[in-house]
């Protein structure tokens, strides 16, 4: 089996940062908004190299999201910041009314999803906001696996006309994407080729997933594992296609299975082709605080849950 | 540029739309629309820079408005119309299956002269800070004009949007501010009064004008006042005194009207009132 080359160790919200800063030197109406998270989102150097393009919006993430869509209209290209939490369940109306339903090219980029957020606790801690992103006519939703592809997935979506989601996580994890790649919206990598069973994985899962195939290989099983960064639009010829090759498939994101990737690709196959499947998520309940390590664990987001997942999916073929 | 005789009549015209529109789907909001009908009409037919055959979203190198109380679409809808954006027949589609004059005003079925859906309440103003920044850093001198209900301020996020137009000192900025005192539930002094609204708006470093929004002479010259305030460098509210259902008597002096449709006695007995100026759509 060949072995994934790890390029380094960051955070995928340094890769959002490199990338707005990429984007804000290839096209003059890109523009930054945080609420008071500068530091946090790594959105300093954009503020430092186009500080009249940069606008500190305090801690008042609904007014963020106007001025952001009237910024819009204008013809300017708006990077809203804040953590994911605060930027889907605290002004849901306010992307609703003035983002999605009004069709503004508004990019809202949301660092700290997840329980990875860590010591903060629950509060701080969303596991909803795929769902709800996805469920808005026209967002487009996407959760990047580490540096090199947060800072490609950012440069993307400046350069597509349309309400974006762009989730991003808080601790260092493991580089392993190429530091040149293209990121094409909706276009799922296939990471490992493999015959017994497929892994949809999105954000921190995406590596989690690489480790379990290595540890199902050893177990001489075939594990094909595919990079789906763009929960919306679904990359459905990919799912299809492998879930028709294996026959069985499991999910894995750090996000609620409700709303998630794996409620996007269940309805999929529901629909077109009926498929045991697995999921590795958090059902149905809040964090708590901790280190990252120890959540993912507890939250049965780590490489082991989805070993057994791929397992148990394997056992459920006729 | 009309006298203001001229647009007392334009206004005369928009608000018989406003009732046969209502009246005829049987829903929508008069009260509100009737109240800013002067106001909206001032705007749309002598105020604002604007180029109705033209429309883009954008809007460079003309003055923006946004209607935050998007429940008074059918004032909305009427100035749009007879100031050239569609063809006022269109007026006869609000709120039917199928029309680009949905309930409250959108750009999703692509009507010319919405730049933003409204509704939902208290978000148009943030809206518009953001159409006023963009000008800013475009070096474009235009005005956004913003018209909002008083019951709306209600609404925190307006609260964070006052903050903000004032901090950052968005004088390209001119709001109105419905003051009919009136909202769905009642009279709003005793649903969740705000007095003092002058002062608080002058505690988040705006210049505050007062106007009767129901007197067209009154509408022109308190904004030639408001666009002189400019060079003082903060927003500008002008708080608006209307009266709900202004123009037609039996609507008048009551929150009753807010968002009921007149039958078609009481439709007879508006328009008896309201001359007929430009021709009915």
């Amino acid at each position: 089996m060949q072995e994934i080359a790890i390029l380094g160790s960051n955070d995928t919200r340094s890769g959002f940062g490199a990338g707005l800063l990429e984007a804000g030197q290839q096209n003059d109406n890109v523009v930054a908004l945080c609420a008071d998270l500068t530091g946090s989102l790594k959105m300093d150097a954009f503020k430092k190299a186009f500080p009249e393009r940069f606008f500190q919006m305090g801690i008042a993430e609904a007014n963020m999201m106007g001025v952001a869509a009237g910024l819009a209209t204008a013809g300017k290209i708006p990077f809203t910041g804040t953590f994911a939490n605060f930027s889907t369940g605290r002004v849901y109306d306010q992307i609703r009314q003035s983002i999605a339903y009004s069709g503004k090219n508004v990019k809202i980029c949301a660092s700290h999803a997840g329980v990875t957020l860590g010591e903060d606790g629950a509060t701080h801690q969303i596991l909803e906001d795929i769902g709800l992103m996805k469920m808005l006519p026209g967002m487009v939703v996407i959760n990047p696996c580490d540096y090199n592809q947060t800072k490609a997935a950012t440069i993307a979506i400046a350069n597509y006309d349309g309400p974006c989601y762009l989730r991003f996580g808080r601790p260092k994890v493991p580089i392993f994407t190429a530091p040149d790649q293209v990121f094409e919206i909706g276009k799922a990598v296939t990471i490992y080729e493999g015959a017994d069973v497929s892994i949809f994985c999105t954000g921190h899962l995406v590596w989690k997933s690489i480790q379990a195939a290595q540890a199902l290989n050893e177990k001489g099983i075939s594990a094909e594992v595919i990079n789906i960064h763009t929960i919306k639009p679904l990359d459905e010829m990919a799912v299809l296609n492998s879930a028709r090759k294996t026959g069985c498939v499991v999910s894995a994101e750090e996000h609620m299975y409700n709303g998630g990737l794996g409620d996007s690709i269940a309805q999929l196959l529901a629909r077109n082709l009926p498929t045991p499947m697995e999921f590795v998520g958090v059902n149905d309940t809040f964090g708590e605080s901790g280190t990252p390590d120890q959540l993912m664990a507890k939250y049965h987001l780590d490489v082991v849950d989805v070993v057994a997942a791929a397992e148990k999916a394997i056992s459920r073929k006729k | 540029m009309p006298s203001t005789s001229e647009l007392q009549q334009i206004a005369s015209q928009v608000r018989r739309d406003i009732v046969r529109m209502v009246h005829a789907v049987q829903s929508g909001h008069p009260g509100g629309s009737l109240g800013c009908a002067d106001y909206l009409t001032a705007l749309y037919f002598q105020i604002m820079e604007h180029n109705p055959a033209g429309f883009t979203q954008e809007g460079k190198n003309e003055d923006l408005f946004v209607l935050s109380n998007g429940h008074i679409s059918p004032v909305f809808y009427s100035v749009l119309a007879r100031s050239g954006y569609f063809d006022v027949k269109e007026l006869a589609t609000f709120r039917k299956l199928n029309s680009r004059l949905q309930g409250h005003p959108t750009t999703h079925e692509g009507l010319p002269g919405v730049r933003i859906a409204t509704g939902s309440l208290g978000q148009g103003l943030s809206v518009a800070a953001g159409m006023a920044l963009a000008k800013k850093m475009d070096g474009d001198q235009h005005i956004v004009y913003v018209n909002m209900g008083d019951g709306e301020l209600q609404e925190g996020q307006n609260w964070e949007a006052i903050m903000y137009a004032g901090h950052q000192k968005l004088s390209n900025l001119i709001v109105a501010v419905d003051y009919n005192k009136q909202q769905i539930d009642g009279n709003v002094i005793e649903i969740m009064s705000f007095d003092q609204l002058r002062n608080k708006f002058e505690a988040f470093n705006w210049n505050v004008l007062e106007m009767n929004g129901n007197d067209m002479q009154d509408i022109l010259d308190t904004n030639v006042k408001a666009k002189a305030l400019r060079a003082e460098g903060k927003p500008i509210v002008i708080l608006m005194h209307t009266e709900m259902g202004a123009g037609v008597d039996f609507m008048m002096g009551s929150h009753e009207w807010h968002g009921i449709p007149p039958n078609d006695e009481q439709l007879a007995r508006a328009l008896n009132q309201l001359p007929e100026t430009l021709g009915d759509y």
